[in-house]
């Protein structure tokens, strides 16, 4: 059983939905190994994040030791081996955004929800990451919220994104 | 007016959605495929060659000589792979996104053609974890070009089988290295691997594997369906084609937009992008993403090509220039670069894993009025200890490239950090 931080709530491991979306992606795959990070995506889609028992759990499906799998989930920083908010905001702080203005972005986003980076805010609503250049170098500053860019960022135009999101 | 003078960009319109496997047809789309399957497979390599296409994901190196490269024949090692890099993630770049986004078709036709000249029997297309648009827009492509007969069994009734797949990434700039993508795709930590051997040799689970970029690869069908002659009558140079120009920092236009190979900077910068924003001047930019050094305004009249860029001891990089104005300061340009580096670092070799973050707390001090007349040194030498052949990948050597040059370029801003105990940028 895996506990959330923020809720106390057990997760339980592996669904039968998850296992059927997993045995789904090994049996196309040319090896077990060569899926390790798509499964680990099907975990945290379900759960917003891999705990220990899944990296324990998909390892044998992978004919892993959880060890490699875990050198492997924590290699890649879109897998999160600690628990994430309900929506995730990565911001972009390579060189466009850098010089197009990310650091009064970074802190309208810090001082609004009260966290630096790599936190996530008391009710669970936001985890804050930094992010390598999002390709959006057009329009920076920029960042993106779970699956959604935000270009052409102003600390206003931040207030009315964080609107958004529930 | 020449047939085709944007052949990448043709079909694209901005804000529209890309053309479906219908439109795409209609446009003259996978002629250059039917072509190929109708010429040797050695016949396709020699007009990449003859074209000369220069790798456009920043190394420059001629596609047509990686693909000379594979084994061929019925004694070759099978199967045998294409990797299409759509891992961008350099910072500062933004457009093979507009190719993945606009035109999919283009970029897995592109891809075929290699595919077929290489005779691979597996395609895959190594997309970056936050392209979600490109995503859904390349597995909707995929499973088009599936129904329509280019990718599966038999492709177009020929002999020739292949397989196309796309493969999202977790994240990680190491994954978009040449044989830390082949790591990463077998399921390991995207570490870089020796070399010898070369991946064309022995790539993707020990297999002869092609790893190019996404906009090189876009580019192969139009040779095959116009000929290696008219692809170079698109360059201003030696180097064949179009070029995929960007254009980020505070100018008027930031954009891409695809021009002549070897368009010059300033015809890029301000023709294209319209010049500095008002109140802003110009003071440096690097001309291809985070791992090139500075230009400084002398060479604005440079062309923007891979041995025009090598002449003024530059590099042409991915081509999409960052502007650096007079209200930037440099030690926090390149502190913001080296913070990138230090963070991206794989970890595998200790002179990289050591040395960025040792560069970037020393950026720090110095960016915060806290820097010793010493840490020049420090910095001097880690740009000579962080070159040349002392790491394993390209990483650390990168990360020098854009520092040594502003160590000679910003020189006195540096040293009046130091001697002031303060960020002069930092009061006004």
């Amino acid at each position: 059983m895996c506990w959330p931080m923020w809720t106390g709530e057990p997760m339980p491991m592996l669904t039968v939905q998850e296992r059927h979306e997993i045995h789904a992606e090994l049996a196309a795959a040319p090896t077990k190994r060569s899926v390790a990070s798509d499964v680990l995506k099907i975990v945290q889609r379900h759960h917003g994040w891999v705990c220990d028992e899944a990296v324990k759990d998909v390892a044998e499906l992978l004919d892993m030791t959880p060890a490699e799998l875990d050198g492997v989930a924590t290699f890649y920083n879109g897998i999160y081996r600690r628990p994430v908010g309900r929506h995730v905001i990565l911001i972009c702080d390579s060189i466009s955004c850098w010089i197009m203005g990310y650091h009064p972005i970074r802190e309208r986003l810090q001082s609004r929800l009260g966290i630096g980076l790599g936190e996530t805010t008391a009710d669970g609503r936001f985890t804050l990451l930094p992010t390598a250049c999002l390709g959006m170098c057009e329009q920076a500053p920029a960042m993106m919220i779970d699956e959604t860019m935000h270009g052409n960022l102003t600390p206003e135009k931040v207030d009315e994104i964080l609107e958004q999101y529930e | 007016m020449p047939l085709m003078e944007k052949p990448l960009t043709q079909n694209i319109r901005p804000g529209e959605k890309p053309p479906d496997i219908k439109a795409y047809e209609r446009a003259g789309g996978y002629e250059g495929l039917r072509k190929a399957l109708t010429m040797e497979p050695k016949t396709v390599q020699d007009w990449v060659t003859q074209a000369n296409v220069t790798g456009r994901g920043g190394a420059g190196f001629p596609a047509g000589n990686k693909w000379a490269s594979v084994p061929m024949g019925p004694d070759a090692p099978r199967p045998k792979y294409v990797v299409v890099n759509a891992d961008e993630m350099e910072p500062g770049t933004m457009k093979d996104r507009v190719l993945l986004e606009g035109d999919p078709h283009q970029v897995i036709e592109g891809s075929l053609v290699c595919a077929y000249a290489i005779q691979a029997d597996v395609v895959t297309i190594f997309l970056r974890n936050e392209y979600k648009l490109s995503a859904q827009r390349l597995s909707r492509a995929i499973a088009e070009a599936y129904a329509a007969g280019y990718a599966g069994p038999n492709v177009l009734g020929s002999p020739w089988t292949v397989e196309l797949r796309l493969h999202v990434s977790a994240g990680r700039y190491m994954c978009g290295e040449k044989s830390g993508i082949l790591n990463a795709l077998e399921g390991r930590r995207a570490l870089p691997r020796a070399r010898p051997p070369r991946t064309a040799v022995c790539g993707l689970w020990g297999k002869p594997t092609v790893v190019n970029n996404v906009e090189t690869l876009a580019n192969v069908h139009h040779i095959v369906r116009h000929g290696p002659e008219w692809f170079r009558s698109l360059s201003h140079t030696d180097e064949g084609g179009t070029k995929l120009y960007g254009v980020s920092g505070p100018v008027q236009r930031p954009g891409v937009w695809e021009m002549p190979m070897g368009s010059t900077v300033r015809e890029i910068l301000d023709g294209c992008a319209g010049g500095m924003l008002p109140g802003r001047a110009f003071r440096a930019l690097l001309p291809g993403g985070a791992s090139t050094p500075l230009l400084a305004a002398e060479h604005l009249d440079t062309r923007m090509d891979f041995a025009s860029m090598h002449k003024i001891g530059s590099q042409l990089g991915t081509g999409t220039m960052i502007v650096v104005d007079d209200q930037t300061c440099p030690v926090s340009l390149l502190l913001g670069l080296e913070t990138f580096f230090a963070r991206e670092s794989c970890g595998w070799c200790t002179p990289c894993r050591e040395g960025l973050p040792w560069v970037a707390r020393t950026l720090e001090a110095i960016e915060a009025g806290q820097g010793h007349p010493d840490d020049m040194d420090v910095l001097d030498s880690h740009v000579n200890l962080l070159s040349g052949h002392n790491t394993f990948c390209e990483l650390a050597p990168g990360a020098m490239m854009p520092l040594r040059s502003a160590l000679k370029l910003f020189r006195a801003d540096f040293e009046r950090h130091i001697s002031e105990h303060r960020c002069p940028w930092r009061t006004r």
